[in-house]
């Protein structure tokens, strides 16, 4: 059994995981210098999740390969009122009711609902009579997906919600037709073109767009009009929606994160009240990376890592403090380390032999790769502000403990895959 | 396709991480990152500034504690501006203005707000100090001046402005700098280096500790004090015969070329350059474009010379062997270019090298500098040994002191005439004005000085400066330990010093002998011209004199160059004998030509050509 473990995603994952403590050491060391496992410091208290981390392991590897997925619809169903018990029970850390308080850590049930949700979805696409072609299909289980997503959102964890979104990926690679991603990317792109240049502009380059197509379209291509009309008054709906919706369903915060990220604001003195304080964090965390140039400034050197410069830098901005201290080798190398790990992951997941691994895998690397863009993406300033952790870097319990389980589930799906018959 | 999205998708979201890290990482990074970094602060301990000796020990610049008002724009809150000002002495809208220049240079280091408070000012506004946060007093010192005289020697320190914190990366806004004089040329041992600590902060800006423990942190190193070669009394002597006076004195010790000093006039005290009336009395001082005090006239003025030079020509004649000491000329009261007469002031009859130069015959001079050139086939050849050896005098070029600015004087050369006149189109008559030291030439007071200096060395001269020790270290850079000789052999110099010597026994200068001490000099009487509404005028001569003493074994070399002063007996040559009697003896006999000099001025002189009214020049009675 061990020796089919693939030690390399193993590890990849140590790696990472060591690497991230190092990180959470340094920006959580104070001056009274106190034993590594004292769990009074938050550097002691992710080593002891990270102890609970291996012991999950060893349960993962003991348990039996079919009990996770003959037990799928009953995680997801458990993982929904657990959810939904948040409402009256949750404990409020950041704005955000989304904690369970077991006393010795605070237990984010979302984490565990991403894990089921996960297992849930390739179950029901690997059953014999789910038929992703089929239109009432494709709706059941983007339910699967929506319901946990709609449950998270109200928290409100809008970061968490977006995580689900990854598990479209899961859809795509099991035959839900591409355009559907296309019409995604198109809706992002109106969103955004929108409120970077207004309808007026939106419009007329759509126009031309279309106006090219049909110059250089071969002659003997019939396009059908109707829906090409249908195309262009939805494209000018939506794009004539986006400021209603901007305006009015999101918030003023929401507003700022997008205007600084878009450069939306063009007064001056507004945006450096802006960059002072919703554009904060960001500002502050590129900052931190920048200073650290080529080499970085040394372990437990990094001047604004030490002063609490970035705020939540052990969390969500976890990356930063790689940047400060350990330059662009270090955050380039996570970067690599990172590619390698989920590339690994997407060839384990293409040399499985059941449907179900297969697809749960596909989960699992979406539902990683989605947290490691938008977190790295949002710390370098590429991407507006959503608190989403970085796997298996950050510090928090539950965080680890599920993309730990997550992955092993994995793992030990993958060693057992030959035993098995389809 | 479906197989490889996802990993495309993963490939693609390394490249643009990586692209975005390199470049925040590799190319927007600073490599001046302490100074940026809101995490460090930089708390500079600044050193006393060198202190300034004369040659004796005597003390002439020391430093006075000064307090400055300084700002660090990120760290202010909002304010009682009307009361702030009122206590700083500042009117509101020049206060907004400076907290935008502060915030302009760097919201984060500190700027200057007020500079140099008076000890009053400090004492009332320290007490409300905490009240301003984001403001503080930086205790600086200022210099303190023992004396009032050299203050183009000693030159004066300012603020660093933006020019400097741009070129040089040690200063830091609101620092000082030497800006002319001792004080520029030797910045760097007078300033010390500052001493820096680090200090780590966090985001609410309070101190959480030493930045790396204080590896990066330095000591203040101390400024070194400093002597000059300048002799206090002889440089302060100087400065009150010259009260009323234009010109420039230098006075160098010939066995070492050390200056002993350099004096121009008119000159200001050096303590107008202190404290928080300083750019006032800077402004006015700068902007007085006739008498221009700050206009160093020692070593920036560069009259011809005049009749000094003619001893430079009779060695050259003598070395090149076209006299000899007995060698006659006839004045006729004046000598002949082509048909033109030209005068002479001598008397007249046969005239040989001694009586030559002690009478300043123009007849003998001429007639010297026509033999060099008959030495040569042609006029070039001649112009070029000519130059040659005028100009391993020091004359022509710069002179290589340790003075921030100078003049490189002129010795024309064939190169020269071409340009002017076009090639072949001159001959030696052109430049016969050259003999008698009047024509192209011209030389600055120092150069005058040093060419003396060479001829009381017979042959040689060292490099004036100034400096003659710095901290403990009194072992100079050796080009200023080093002979430069010039291409004249010594035992040509007996004759002409034995000339220069009875100037003063039966010449120009027997007015002007001191008991006791055995000069040789020369007088020199320049004429020169200036526009006056674009007409070309002449104006009363420049009064030259070049003097060393005692004879046998030279002491102080000098030259004095007063403008409009007329004969180079009367001002220059008065003041010369004050000088070196005051040299060596230490106190003055002839109290009757002390005393002239100390009252009478030149000032109805300088006021003629202003004075839009026709003047006469040349006035015989003074």
């Amino acid at each position: 059994m061990l020796r089919r473990i693939d030690w390399l995603t193993v590890f990849l994952y140590g790696l990472l995981v060591f690497f991230g403590w190092i990180n959470i050491y340094s920006t959580t060391l104070s001056d009274t210098s106190l034993s590594l496992f004292d769990t009074s410091t938050l550097y002691g208290k992710q080593l002891f999740f990270i102890c609970i981390s291996l012991v999950s392991i060893l349960i993962i590897m003991f348990v039996d390969t079919n009990f996770f997925e003959r037990f799928s619809g009953v995680f997801y169903v458990l993982g929904l009122i657990l959810l939904l018990g948040l409402f009256p029970f949750g404990k409020v850390i950041g704005g955000a009711k989304s904690w369970y308080d077991l006393g010795f850590m605070n237990l984010q049930p979302s984490e565990f609902v991403k894990v089921a949700a996960a297992l849930a979805l390739a179950k029901y696409l690997s059953d014999i009579q789910t038929d992703i072609k089929n239109k009432k299909h494709q709706f059941y289980a983007i339910l699967v997906i929506l319901i946990p997503l709609l449950l998270v959102l109200p928290q409100p964890d809008p970061g968490s919600a977006l995580v689900f979104f990854a598990l479209f990926f899961v859809l795509f690679r099991e035959g839900l037709p591409i355009y559907y991603l296309g019409l995604a990317l198109l809706f992002i792109a109106l969103f955004l073109f929108t409120l970077m240049f207004g309808t007026i502009w939106v419009a007329i380059g759509l126009g031309m767009l279309v106006s090219l197509f049909f110059f250089f379209k071969r002659p003997d291509l019939k396009i059908p009009t109707l829906p090409l009309i249908i195309f262009i008054v939805g494209c000018l709906v939506v794009s004539l929606s986006v400021n209603f919706v901007f305006e009015n369903v999101f918030e003023q915060r929401h507003r700022d994160r997008f205007g600084l990220w878009l450069n939306l604001e063009k007064d001056a003195t507004k945006l450096e009240q802006i960059k002072k304080t919703i554009g904060y964090n960001t500002y502050q965390a590129e900052k931190a990376i920048e200073s650290g140039g080529f080499f970085g400034k040394g372990f437990l050197e990094g001047t604004r890592t030490k002063g609490d410069f970035v705020p939540a830098q052990h969390t969500d901005y976890i990356f930063s403090s790689v940047g400060e201290e350990w330059g662009f080798i270090g955050t380039a190398l996570v970067i690599v380390i990172f590619t390698l790990f989920f590339l690994r992951l997407v060839q384990i997941a293409e040399r499985q032999k059941r449907e179900f691994s297969r697809m749960y895998g596909y989960g699992v690397i979406a539902i990683l790769l989605i947290h490691y863009f938008i977190n790295i993406g949002m710390v370098i300033g590429l991407l507006p502000t959503i608190g989403i952790p970085l796997p298996f870097f950050s510090y928090g319990g539950s965080g680890l403990l599920f993309f730990t389980a997550m992955l092993f589930i994995f793992l030990k799906f993958d060693a057992s895959r030959l035993n098995e018959g389809i | 396709m479906k197989k490889l999205l996802l990993s495309s998708i993963i490939i693609i979201i390394g490249i643009t991480f990586l692209g975005r890290l390199s470049y925040l990482q590799l190319f927007s990074f600073s490599p001046n990152q302490i100074l940026e970094d809101p995490a460090i602060k930089t708390v500079y301990d600044y050193p006393e500034r060198g202190y300034i000796y004369d040659r004796n020990g005597e003390l002439l610049v020391g430093n006075q504690p000064a307090y400055d008002v300084m700002v660090i724009p990120r760290e202010t809150k909002t304010l009682d501006t009307l009361e702030f000002c009122g206590l700083l002495g500042l009117e509101k809208e020049d206060f907004i203005l400076k907290m935008k220049k502060a915030r302009r240079y760097s919201p984060r280091l500190p700027s200057v707000l007020v500079a140099q408070l008076s000890k009053e000012d400090y004492a009332s506004l320290q007490e409300k100090m905490r009240k301003y946060i984001g403001f503080y007093i930086q205790k600086r010192s200022l210099r303190d001046y023992v004396t009032n005289s050299a203050a183009n020697v000693l030159g004066y320190i300012s603020e660093v402005n933006e020019t400097d914190l741009r070129t040089n990366p040690y200063y830091t806004a609101g620092e000082l700098k030497g800006r002319t004089g001792i004080e520029k040329q030797y910045e760097d041992a007078l300033r010390g280096r500052k001493g820096v600590k680090y200090i780590q902060k966090d985001r609410f800006n309070r101190d959480i500790g030493k930045f790396k423990n204080g590896k990066l942190d330095t000591l203040p190193e101390l400024g070194k004090e400093i002597h000059i070669t300048i002799d206090k009394t002889l440089q302060e002597y100087g400065e009150l015969l010259m009260h009323g006076k234009r010109g420039g004195i230098v006075a160098i010790e010939p066995n070492s070329g050390e200056i002993l000093a350099m004096i121009s006039g008119p000159t200001y005290n050096p303590d107008l350059l202190v404290g928080r009336e300083r750019s006032k009395n800077y402004t006015k001082l700068h902007y007085d474009s006739i008498a221009r005090p700050t206009w160093d006239r020692s070593i920036l003025a560069e009259p011809s010379p005049g009749s000094p030079f003619k001893t430079l020509n009779a060695l050259a004649a003598l070395q090149e062997g076209v006299i000899q000491p007995k060698t006659k000329f006839r004045c006729y009261n004046g000598f002949y270019v082509g048909k033109n007469k030209k005068g002479c002031h001598c008397g007249g009859g046969v005239r040989d090298l001694n009586s030559g130069i002690f009478n300043s015959c123009n007849a003998y001079f001429a007639g010297t500098f026509r033999k060099i050139y008959g030495k040569y086939k042609t006029t070039d050849e001649g112009m070029d040994v000519w130059e040659k050896h005028m100009k391993s005098f020091g004359l022509g070029n710069y002179l290589g002191t340790d003075l921030p600015t100078g003049r490189p004087g002129r010795i024309p050369n064939k190169a020269y005439y071409d340009k002017a006149y076009g090639d072949g189109r001159w001959a030696s008559s052109f430049i016969i004005s050259n003999a008698i030291g009047q024509g192209e030439v011209a030389a600055t007071p120092i150069q005058l000085a040093n060419m003396t200096a060479a001829i009381a060395n017979r042959g040689f001269f060292y490099t004036p400066h100034i400096i003659k020790q710095i901290g403990n270290n009194s072992s100079l850079d050796p080009i200023y330990t080093q002979r430069r000789y010039t291409t004249i052999d010594k035992e040509h110099f007996e004759p002409v010093i034995d000339a220069m010597h009875n100037v003063y026994k039966y010449g120009t200068a027997k007015w002007l002998r001191i008991p006791g001490i055995e000069i040789a000099g020369k007088t020199g009487t320049v004429e020169n011209f200036t526009r006056i509404d674009g007409e070309r005028v002449q104006l009363t001569d420049h009064s030259i004199f070049v003097a060393f003493a005692p004879v046998d074994n030279p002491k102080i070399a000098l030259a004095v160059y007063i403008e409009h002063g007329y004969y180079g007996g009367r001002y220059a040559g008065h003041i010369a004998s004050l000088l070196i009697e005051k040299f060596i003896k230490g106190e003055i006999t002839r109290t009757d030509l002390e005393k002239k000099m100390l009252e009478k001025t030149l000032e109805h002189e300088y006021a003629k050509p202003l004075s839009g009214e026709p003047f006469k020049i040349n006035e015989y009675y003074w």
